[in-house]
C-alpha cells in the first residue's frame, strides 16, 4: 500500500468514525453500565475497527460495521461473558410475553402522567442485554431493521420478533415500577382494596 | 377483533418498516379508527420518551481528547520531491503491491489458523469451555438458535468413536460462529462453524496450517459455511470428523 493511500484511508477512518463517537459511547455506557468498561470499550473498539478498516468496503454501512465491533467486542469481555451467560438456554424469539395486568392505565400513560424519565432508564437498564440494545438500536441510534440485523447478525424476522418482546419487556417492567411508587393510592384499572 | 391484525404490525408501521404498499392502506386504517389511532399515539410517545431517556451517557472532555488523538489522521507528507524519486517510489509500489498481494493472502490466511488455534487453546484452557453440555447433538444445534445469523447440521456419531462434549458460541474476525468440542481418545478436537462470506481471508479446501502450529487441521467451505476442524489428535482423526460433518450438510 503506498503512503498517500494509507493516509487517504486515515482520513476515511476519521471522517467516518469521528462523529460516531458519542453514540458509540452512549451505546458501550449502556452496555457495560460502567464509565471506566464503557471508555475501554470504545477505545477497543476503535483500535480494532482501524487495524480492519482496510477490510471495510467503502459505500457500505459503517455505522453497523462499527457497532457490530463494539457489540462483539462487548461480548467477548468479561462482562458480556457474565451478562450473556444469564440468557435462558432456550430462548425462544416467538414465546409470547405474558400481558400486564393493568387495562386502563397503560404504561405508557402512567408514565407520560409522571413525566418519569428515570423510571424509563432504571426499566431500560433492567432489560437483558440483548433487549436492551436492540431497543437502543431501534429507539435511539433510530437504525432501521436491515442496520440493526447487520449490527446483530440476525435475520430480519429476528429483529422483529426480539424487538417487539424488549417492547413488551419494557412496557411490563415499567409496570410494577408504577405500582410500587403509587403506595396505598387506589388507582384506575386496579382492584387495590377491594 | 377487527384490529388486532393491525395492532400487531403497530410498532412495525410506527417504526416505518411497513412495506410502501401497505403503508396507504395502514394510514387509512389509523386515521379511521380510534382505537388504533389512540394505541399509535401513546406508542409514538414512547418511543420518543425511549429517544430522550436512552441518550443519557456523554464522554468525559478528557476520554474525547485522548480519543480525538488517536482517531485523528497523521499530517501528510510535502510531496515536493524530484521526478527521479517519484519513478523509484512508482517502482517500489508496483514491485511492493505484487509481493503484498500475495504476502496479503498468505498473511491473512496463516492470521486466520492463528486466531482459529487460539480459539481451541484458550477454550480448552477454560473452566468451563462449554456454554451448552450435552452429548445430544439435539440439545446442542437448537441451543444456537438465535444466537448466531444461520443454520448447521451435527453428524450422528453411532458407531463412531467421536463423542460430543458440548458447545458455545464464538467470534472470529469480528464474525460470530459456532464451537462444538468434541471427545477421541482423550483427545479433544475443535469444529469451528462460521458464514463464508462473512470471513476476510480467502481460504480454499483441506488448507493445511502452518507448520508452527503443530495441530491437524481441516478446512472447506459447504452450503455458504466455512467449517475448521482442529486437534491435537492424528490427522486421520481430523479427517474422519471432517468426513462426518460434510456428510451430515
Amino acid at each position: 500500500m503506498d503512503l498517500s493511500g494509507a493516509t487517504l484511508q486515515l482520513d476515511s477512518f476519521e471522517e467516518l468514525a469521528t462523529p460516531l463517537f458519542d453514540q458509540l459511547y452512549n451505546f458501550a455506557h449502556w452496555l457495560t453500565q460502567n464509565r471506566e468498561e464503557a471508555e475501554d470499550l470504545v477505545q477497543e473498539t476503535y483500535v480494532k475497527a482501524l487495524k480492519g478498516f482496510s477490510s471495510f468496503q467503502l459505500g457500505t454501512n459503517f455505522r453497523a460495521w462499527i457497532y457490530r465491533i463494539l457489540r462483539n467486542t462487548f461480548l467477548t469481555s468479561r462482562k458480556g461473558l457474565k451478562v450473556t451467560m444469564t440468557v435462558p438456554l432456550y430462548f425462544d424469539e416467538d414465546e409470547d410475553i405474558p400481558e400486564a395486568t393493568i387495562e386502563r392505565d397503560t404504561p405508557e400513560t402512567i408514565l407520560f402522567a409522571r413525566s418519569s424519565q428515570e423510571s424509563l432508564q432504571k426499566a431500560i437498564d433492567e432489560l437483558p442485554v440483548h433487549f436492551r440494545e436492540i431497543l437502543l438500536l431501534c429507539e435511539v441510534e433510530e437504525m432501521s431493521y436491515q442496520e440493526i440485523s447487520e449490527t446483530l447478525s440476525v435475520p430480519i424476522g429476528t429483529v422483529m420478533s426480539r424487538l417487539s418482546r424488549a417492547r413488551q419487556t419494557l412496557r411490563n417492567q415499567l409496570q410494577p415500577h408504577s405500582q410500587q411508587q403509587a403506595g396505598p393510592r387506589i388507582d384506575r384499572g386496579t382492584n387495590y382494596g377491594l | 377483533m377487527v384490529c388486532e391484525s393491525w395492532k400487531e404490525k403497530l410498532d412495525t408501521y410506527l417504526d416505518g418498516e411497513v412495506p410502501q404498499e401497505e403503508m396507504r392502506s395502514f394510514h387509512a386504517h389509523v386515521r379511521s379508527c380510534t382505537s388504533c389511532s389512540s394505541d399509535a399515539l401513546t406508542r409514538v410517545q414512547m418511543k420518543r420518551a425511549i429517544h430522550v431517556a436512552g441518550k443519557r451517557y456523554t464522554p468525559t472532555a478528557e476520554f474525547r481528547k485522548r480519543m480525538q488523538q488517536k482517531i485523528a489522521a497523521k499530517p501528510r507528507r510535502s510531496f515536493g520531491l524530484g521526478w527521479k524519486f517519484a519513478v523509484a517510489a512508482a517502482a517500489i509500489i508496483v514491485v511492493g503491491t505484487l509481493t503484498s498481494a500475495y504476502l496479503g493472502t498468505r498473511s491473512g490466511r496463516d492470521q486466520v489458523f492463528s486466531e482459529i488455534a487460539d480459539l481451541h487453546v484458550a477454550t480448552l484452557a477454560s473452566s468451563s469451555p462449554v456454554d451448552v453440555i450435552s452429548t445430544d447433538r439435539h440439545t446442542v444445534k437448537p441451543w444456537f438458535q438465535g444466537k448466531i445469523p444461520f443454520a448447521f447440521n451435527l453428524p450422528e456419531l453411532q458407531n463412531t468413536e467421536f463423542s460430543l462434549l458440548g458447545g458455545r458460541m464464538t467470534y472470529l474476525e469480528q464474525t460470530p460462529g459456532a464451537h462444538l468440542i468434541y471427545d477421541v481418545r482423550k483427545h479433544h478436537i475443535s469444529v469451528f462453524v462460521f458464514q463464508e462470506r462473512s470471513l476476510p481471508a480467502r481460504l480454499g479446501d483441506n488448507s493445511l496450517s502452518p507448520n508452527r502450529l503443530s495441530f491437524s487441521t481441516e478446512t472447506w467451505s459447504q452450503g455458504g459455511l466455512r467449517y475448521f476442524v482442529i486437534g491435537d489428535a492424528s490427522a486421520a482423526d481430523i479427517d474422519s470428523l471432517a468426513k462426518l460433518f460434510k456428510g451430515a450438510s
